[in-house]
């Protein structure tokens, strides 16, 4: 691996995004990308799970394989991620309570996003250092924002305009989203 | 006793028909969009889930009255993260190159929020009989679900189904199926098909019918 920081993180910002290339995180992205209000606030949370879920991840796995326990591996990353999406929880309880019944749900639900234990099995399999890690975890969260807001700020200008009665709901957003991922195949080979 | 099969029939329809995870309830995404490339991927993603969605379920319904509330989520996860290590293991074994190609997406089953949700919101409630019905109901859905995309990305961008060859040399493949934008067209052509069909079917025959909506 000698992929320098910084092309690392333009790679998970763009040419690899985690939603728009990867298929990663795609439930809250088709979940809470109808505000941009709430969108670019769960973007940052988001992020924030992930860069401590892939420092605590990066520790451990230096511990897990030390002691010959990679088996335990998927089960402790797990376990990491539920406490520092926890840990966000109880901040955002304290200091932002309406914004923590805006996004509802789909808080608890960050345990679940796909993105945020991709980021934490992704390092592992490609064998990043402590620094790659954390850029590699920065540029999937700054591109999970950027994949939330741009989906938020179209589907807001969406709300005025007629969609045809068979494309309503789940379907139109799937074809803004293969849309704006056809947008970011141009990026292809950027920071590689 | 009739009853109760007929029960156990509707029980098991339920997944694959009225609340299909991929179709109907949009769960399960990333896996959904991200190994549709080719119709084996898909089978083989889909087995995998269903085999954790079942052995999960059963497990959270022996357990559903020794598990405390507070900790339910973490007991679950950690119930559905085991299973995932044994399938993770498993494909390992059996082949090497379906391993590779289905990459971290095995491992990342465990965030499928079909199961999570299968397990909370059903099997938590009911007899270990049930809740696999359920849930093996489930996973025959998702696995239609995905292999409908799966077989519609690989005909287009690959022009070949199993890795049989379709339409002989002169095909020009549809290169865009294969790649990401393909998956998210392909799912969103399959819910307008159904959006269609089910206007359809309510007898609105004033509407005159709209062609073929595939992608």
């Amino acid at each position: 691996m000698h992929d320098s920081a910084a092309q690392i993180f333009i790679s998970a910002l763009l040419a690899n995004n985690f939603v728009l290339a990867m298929f990663l995180g795609l439930c809250p992205f088709l979940g809470v990308s109808n505000k941009l209000g709430t969108a670019f606030p769960m973007g940052v949370a988001t992020t924030f799970v992930m860069i401590v879920a892939s420092l605590c991840a990066f520790g451990l796995n230096l511990l897990l394989s030390a002691l010959g326990l990679d088996f335990l591996r998927l089960i402790s990353y797990i376990v990491i991620i539920a406490s520092a999406v926890q840990l966000v929880e109880m901040v955002l309880k304290k200091h932002s309570p309406s914004l923590f019944r805006a996004l509802g749900i789909f808080l608890p639900l960050i345990t679940t996003n796909c993105a945020v234990l991709g980021v934490a099995l992704f390092q592992t399999a490609r064998e990043y250092d402590f620094v790659q890690s954390l850029a590699f975890s920065l540029g999937g969260g700054a591109g999970f924002t950027l994949a939330l807001v741009l989906m938020a700020s179209v589907r807001e200008r969406l709300q005025l305009s007629e969609v045809p009665s068979l494309m309503q709901g789940t379907a139109m957003t799937l074809m803004l989203a293969g849309i704006l991922s056809l947008g970011f195949m141009g990026f292809a080979g950027v920071g590689s | 006793m009739s009853l109760d099969k007929a029960k156990n029939l509707d029980e098991f329809m339920e997944g694959i028909w009225r609340q299909n995870p991929v179709f109907v309830m949009a769960l399960g995404m990333c896996p959904t969009l991200a190994v549709t490339v080719s119709a084996i991927n898909a089978l083989s993603m889909g087995v995998a889930t269903t085999f954790v969605l079942v052995c999960s379920c059963l497990l959270v319904s022996l357990l559903r009255k020794v598990v405390p509330k507070e900790v339910r989520i973490a007991t679950y996860i950690v119930i559905i993260a085991t299973f995932v290590t044994v399938v993770d293991y498993a494909i390992q074994a059996i082949s090497l190159t379906l391993y590779e190609a289905l990459g971290a997406f095995i491992q990342l089953i465990v965030v499928n929020c079909v199961i999570l949700g299968r397990a909370e919101a059903h099997s938590s409630k009911v007899p270990p009989l049930p809740a696999m019905i359920n849930a093996a109901g489930m996973g025959v859905g998702f696995t239609i679900g995905l292999l409908a995309l799966g077989t519609v990305r690989e005909i287009f961008g690959n022009g070949t189904l199993f890795g049989i060859s379709l339409f002989g040399e002169s095909f020009q493949p549809w290169v865009i199926m294969v790649l990401p934008p393909g998956g998210f067209f392909v799912l969103g052509g399959w819910l307008m098909f159904f959006a269609w069909w089910a206007k359809r079917k309510e007898g609105s025959k004033a509407v005159p019918a709209e062609g073929h909506q595939h992608a």
